[in-house]
């Protein structure tokens, strides 16, 4: 790691005045950047803690929405009761996240920025060529090891996948997150890499994520965030998928229903088709089965992650019957 | 050029006094600069837990913690769990009891990782014990007898002892 200036924000105001010099980065949780400024890939000269800055970490919850500070920590926000209660899949994308000791350590705005987890980006002195890293250079994923590579979203540029878990839930609630005095959906946040990959979201120099917005929703409070990797515990999605839905009267015709995906696409990714394939239908096997299909349209393997094509709809077939039968028990429809 | 800032940290109770490159992260002042060697660095990269320790009562990865970011917090080590009189605490008891360890360089980690998993009340069962215990990696294998540790020195430390849904 290359020596730097350590400056601590006395407020956000001059936080965002120090970023704006080249070379400066911010400091949250540490755990992104400290991470990839060992491995190379982040060489700042100046990093600026924000993480004494006071009024950033409240979660506020009302009748209307979740209002969660930047620099809330994961597991404050994974373990608070009303998060629990009115946005489950929230919650559960934060606590099947990282470890106990990152979910202390990560804060909400830096979670939203964490960077991808492809190896080659990872690695510059083996891997020079990264279009994320080094605009022009190539890329190296491109004919590699890309079992955890992005199918959807991809550009002939860049494969990686966005890492998240939050996200994800995020973007099936229509979260909203702030930053410099705008308000932008986190669907719209996150920029598809297209051919500025090192370009992977629209916040701009100098500007800090303040916080999140996550307006309470029916399908929101009926939610569930599944993960599926290829260890138990402390590991990225090989493919998740956050659902929630509300069911008309009748407590079996979907009146509102959400789907995102985590781990296959360069962003995170709201499935719209398979809703609209479901709203107003029952959720019978086949039906839910034929709808999660079209989560995958569009979808271009590249070598070793073909297998996520077939994953990724088995998720949101299983997320769907899962919520289905804890919707089903909640409400007295099993015995 | 080698610039150095000038830190106070509290740790285990105790005033500490240091100049260090602003990247040097909290694990390697605790052991290369307060011979503090207790905490073991792993990985290096926040993937094994070996160098976990507590800031402000949050366990934490001290590799990708910097020195200079828990200057005003309370920083807790391996070192300082023990009694004042050299009395065990009851998840270093139980680690022994259990013979949670087989090389024994994960185990500082481990420790403070299980002594903040009790504390949080996320080790009333076998299967949680093992979800939030995650992020401590044992080469050896002696998992088994950690979460027997763990659940050993959970049922000592909290009184009254929860109601746990044990996995056959």
């Amino acid at each position: 790691m290359k020596d730097f200036s350590y400056v601590r924000a006395t407020s956000a105001e001059a936080a965002s005045q120090a970023a704006l010099q080249a070379g400066a980065a911010i400091l949250a949780g540490g755990t992104t950047l400290l991470d990839l400024a060992k491995c190379g890939v982040a060489a700042p000269e100046t990093v600026i803690d924000i993480t004494h800055l006071p009024g950033l970490s409240d979660i506020i919850v009302s009748a209307d929405a979740a209002t969660i500070g930047a620099l809330a920590r994961m597991s404050e926000v994974a373990d608070h009761p009303s998060i629990k209660a009115a946005f489950p899949a929230v919650s559960e994308s934060l606590s099947l996240a990282a470890s106990a000791q990152l979910r202390n350590m990560a804060t909400i705005g830096g979670n939203l920025l964490q960077r991808t987890r492809c190896p080659y980006f990872r690695d510059p002195g083996t891997f020079p060529a990264c279009n994320k890293r080094a605009p022009g250079s190539g890329c190296s994923a491109l004919g590699g090891v890309t079992r955890n590579h992005a199918v959807l979203g991809t550009s002939e540029h860049c494969l990686a996948t966005n890492p998240g878990d939050l996200a994800v839930a995020l973007v099936a609630f229509d979260a909203t997150v702030s930053f410099a005095g705008k308000t932008v959906l986190v669907e719209d946040f996150y920029r598809l890499p297209g051919d500025t990959p090192d370009k992977e979201t629209v916040l701009g120099r100098g500007e800090i994520i303040t916080g999140i917005a996550i307006p309470a929703s029916a399908a929101a409070k009926n939610s569930i965030y599944l993960k599926v990797r290829d260890r138990q515990s402390y590991e990225f999605a090989a493919a998740s998928a956050a659902v929630g839905f509300e069911l008309e009267a009748d407590g079996k015709t979907v009146k509102d229903i959400r789907v995102a995906l985590g781990g296959v696409a360069t962003k995170p990714w709201r499935a719209r088709a398979v809703e609209q394939a479901l709203i107003g239908k029952t959720l019978s096997a086949g039906t839910v089965e034929k709808a999660s299909r079209l989560a995958m349209e569009g979808a271009v393997a590249q070598g070793d992650n073909a297998y996520k094509i077939e994953l990724a709809p088995r998720v949101v077939v299983r997320a769907i019957q899962q919520l289905a039968l804890k919707t089903a028990m909640k409400t007295g429809g099993l015995a | 050029m080698t610039r150095t800032i000038h830190l106070n940290l509290d740790i285990n109770g105790r005033a500490h006094a240091l100049d260090v490159e602003p990247r040097v992260t909290l694990l390697d002042a605790l052991r290369d600069h307060l011979q503090m060697t207790g905490t073991k660095k792993g990985c290096d990269q926040g993937q094994c837990g070996a160098c976990t320790c507590h800031v402000d009562g949050r366990r934490v990865l001290s590799c990708l913690t910097l020195a200079a970011q828990v200057e005003g917090r309370q920083v807790n080590t391996i070192e300082g769990i023990a009694g004042e009189d050299g009395t065990l605490h009851a998840v270093q008891a139980a680690f022994l009891e259990h013979d949670a360890f087989q090389c024994g360089y994960c185990t500082p980690g481990q420790i403070m990782s299980a002594v903040a998993c009790i504390r949080e009340g996320h080790a009333g069962s076998d299967a949680e014990i093992r979800e939030y215990m995650s992020g401590n990696l044992c080469r050896c294998g002696a998992y088994n007898s950690i979460v027997a540790a763990v659940r050993e020195a959970a049922e000592a430390v909290n009184t009254p002892v929860r109601e746990t849904a044990e996995v056959a």
